[in-house]
């Protein structure tokens, strides 16, 4: 049988109540927890460090029971063996980069343990760091640090509460993907709280999508993205198609990447060939009945109308073009070109609204 | 001569902020983690001698040690000497009535700490005592300091406790405070006026150098991180 972690808690506070019950294949090494400040995301992280203690429910990984509200057991943080990453990072202020990688490693041969404090140094790039106060280190390091820290006495899951929030817009994509390289080493499961869609697109294995101290969604991050099962969750991922796909070529600014056997064309935003996540929202598709006319769209897509949902004064179409691709038009639209399911139409999409994530 | 009397009240303000130290930081300690509903009784004990008159908390102590009740009677059965009117039982006085000036700054300072931190040492497997003593106590120098200068300050400027709880016998309970009063009564007003001088100079001396101290601690240690 897999190994999953079992959440089902329910926390209360004075003014709002926060929930989550689902079960992660522990197998599956990014997950994310998304949505808007204020959704309950870090209160179920924390419930999960055992920082917080929920008032009912169990949790349990891989059949060890963490918290029961009948029983009642909890154990404590310090027996969970997890890793907790902070917002803030919080690093010891008075011991030096080396002092809080190697704070309270305990149980091992001392030897051992400085080889893994040596260890840890190289593989987060902090050699000629290691005697530096933590406070003079810059935005970046101190991320590397506090990762460090944490993976240093390996823990069973790694916990990240929005490591990116406290740096720049540059640094937070280059770390990004720095981060994915250097984790997946570690072959960790990894919960990433964050309210940022490029980072869930980018990182983001599975997504369970969070908003007011309930799961909205959870499942594959394609799925959860391409097939938001309420309106809700669609407003909160903000993009209704998206799809994993291959950058295979780069000419003219533009970039060329290919969606099951159709090439699709679009902004070339500096990724380096190989798979990437492609993000195109509903609205931004136009559709055609005939063909034939110039377009300045760069991708000319043929389909089958699958499905007709109406929205309030909008109608979603879902087009079965080689992938079912969701578009957004009004009703008014609708009835002049009589859309109907199986009608066969043409979809123009610029290269500008074709958002691309290195996956 | 005045030395006996300033050497006599150093070396109570040392015993007893040395023993503050020592009762206070658990206390305080334990008062910053405790959920414990009715903390705020104990605060309010420990803040008790802030405003009561020395007279009346040195009324109680004397009462209390005394050799007909249960603390005093036991003392003189384990150590054979009485606590009124000696100097350890001016100790324990002083103890008492120094208290919230050791324990409140501890406090405030244990409190100050930003709770994440003792977060990622618990997440890092660190025990509650041990968070306490590797991540709290380094973060809370400032406050420690404070705390220990303000109970000696306190316990070498203290009369009112002094006069009902130790008497006056010179080398033994005569402190500083005592002598001048003493030397006033006696319109030895030279005499009084040299202690005076002396204990203002050795104050000024004392908290200047540890305000001192702790500033230049304090600015390369910047609090918000």
């Amino acid at each position: 049988m897999a190994k999953t972690l079992l959440i089902d808690i329910e926390k209360i506070f004075p003014d709002r109540r926060v929930s989550m019950r689902t079960e992660l294949d522990l197998a599956t090494s990014w997950t994310v927890l998304f949505g808007p400040s204020g959704a309950g995301k870090t209160t179920i992280l924390r419930c999960l460090a055992g920082l917080e203690k929920p008032d009912y429910g169990e949790i349990r990984y891989d059949g060890e029971t963490w918290f029961s509200s009948n029983g009642p057991s909890f154990v404590p943080p310090q027996k969970r063996r997890i890793g907790f990453f902070f917002q803030d990072y919080a690093l010891f202020p008075h011991l030096s980069v080396r002092g809080n990688i190697r704070y309270n490693l305990t149980g091992t041969p001392a030897s051992d343990k400085e080889a893994r404090v040596e260890e840890m140094i190289e593989t987060f790039g902090l050699s000629g760091l290691e005697e530096r106060n933590v406070r003079t280190l810059s935005g970046g390091e101190k991320q590397k640090v506090a990762l460090a820290r944490t993976l240093c006495r390996r823990p069973r899951l790694l916990l990240l509460d929005e490591p990116f929030a406290a740096l720049d817009t540059p640094s937070r994509i280059r770390f990004r993907k720095e981060l994915r390289a250097l984790l997946d080493g570690f072959d960790i499961p990894i919960i990433l709280v964050t309210h940022d869609r490029t980072e869930a697109l980018s990182l983001g294995d599975r997504m369970i999508v969070m908003d007011r101290g309930m799961v909205l969604q959870a499942g594959p991050i394609t799925e959860v993205f391409s097939k938001p099962n309420q309106k809700t969750t669609a407003g909160i991922v903000g993009m209704e198609n998206v799809f994993p796909g291959t950058l295979t070529e780069k000419r003219d600014g533009l970039a060329l990447v290919k969606v099951k056997d159709v090439l699709l064309e679009a902004v070339d935003i500096g990724l380096t060939p190989g798979q990437v996540m492609v993000g195109i929202r509903a609205e931004d598709i136009i559709l055609e009945t005939s063909e034939g006319a110039r377009s300045s769209a760069r991708n000319r897509l043929h389909g089958t109308i699958k499905a007709v949902m109406p929205e309030e004064s909008l109608v979603r179409l879902t087009i079965d073009c080689g992938f079912p691709i969701d578009a957004l038009i009004t009703r008014e639209s609708r009835e002049e070109m009589g859309l109907e399911v199986l009608t066969e139409v043409t979809l123009s999409v610029k290269a500008t609204v074709i958002h691309l994530f290195p996956h | 001569m005045i030395t006996e009397p300033l050497i006599l009240s150093i070396k109570l303000a040392a015993v007893v902020s040395a023993l503050l130290f020592l009762i206070g930081v658990p206390l305080a300690g334990w008062l910053s983690i405790t959920r414990l509903r009715w903390k705020f009784l104990i605060e309010a004990v420990v803040a008790l001698p802030i405003v009561l008159p020395p007279t009346v908390l040195g009324y109680y102590i004397l009462v209390s040690i005394s050799p007909d009740s249960i603390l005093g009677s036991m003392y003189l059965d384990v150590f054979g000497s009485a606590l009124p009117f000696s100097f350890e039982g001016l100790v324990f006085a002083s103890i008492l009535y120094s208290l919230p000036f050791a324990v409140q700054p501890f406090l405030a300072s244990f409190e100050s700490v930003d709770p994440r931190l003792s977060e990622a040492a618990w997440t890092l497997g660190a025990s509650r005592l041990k968070t306490f003593l590797t991540i709290v106590i380094p973060s809370s120098v400032q406050g420690l300091i404070t705390g220990g200068v303000l109970s000696f300050a306190h316990t070498l400027g203290e009369f009112g406790v002094v006069l009902l709880v130790g008497g006056n016998i010179p080398g033994s309970t005569r402190v500083v405070s005592i002598s001048i009063y003493d030397n006033v009564q006696a319109l030895e007003y030279e005499q009084a006026g040299q202690t005076a001088l002396t204990l203002l100079v050795f104050s000024f001396l004392v908290l200047s150098v540890v305000y001192a101290t702790n500033r230049r601690v304090w600015a390369i240690w910047p609090k918000h991180f």
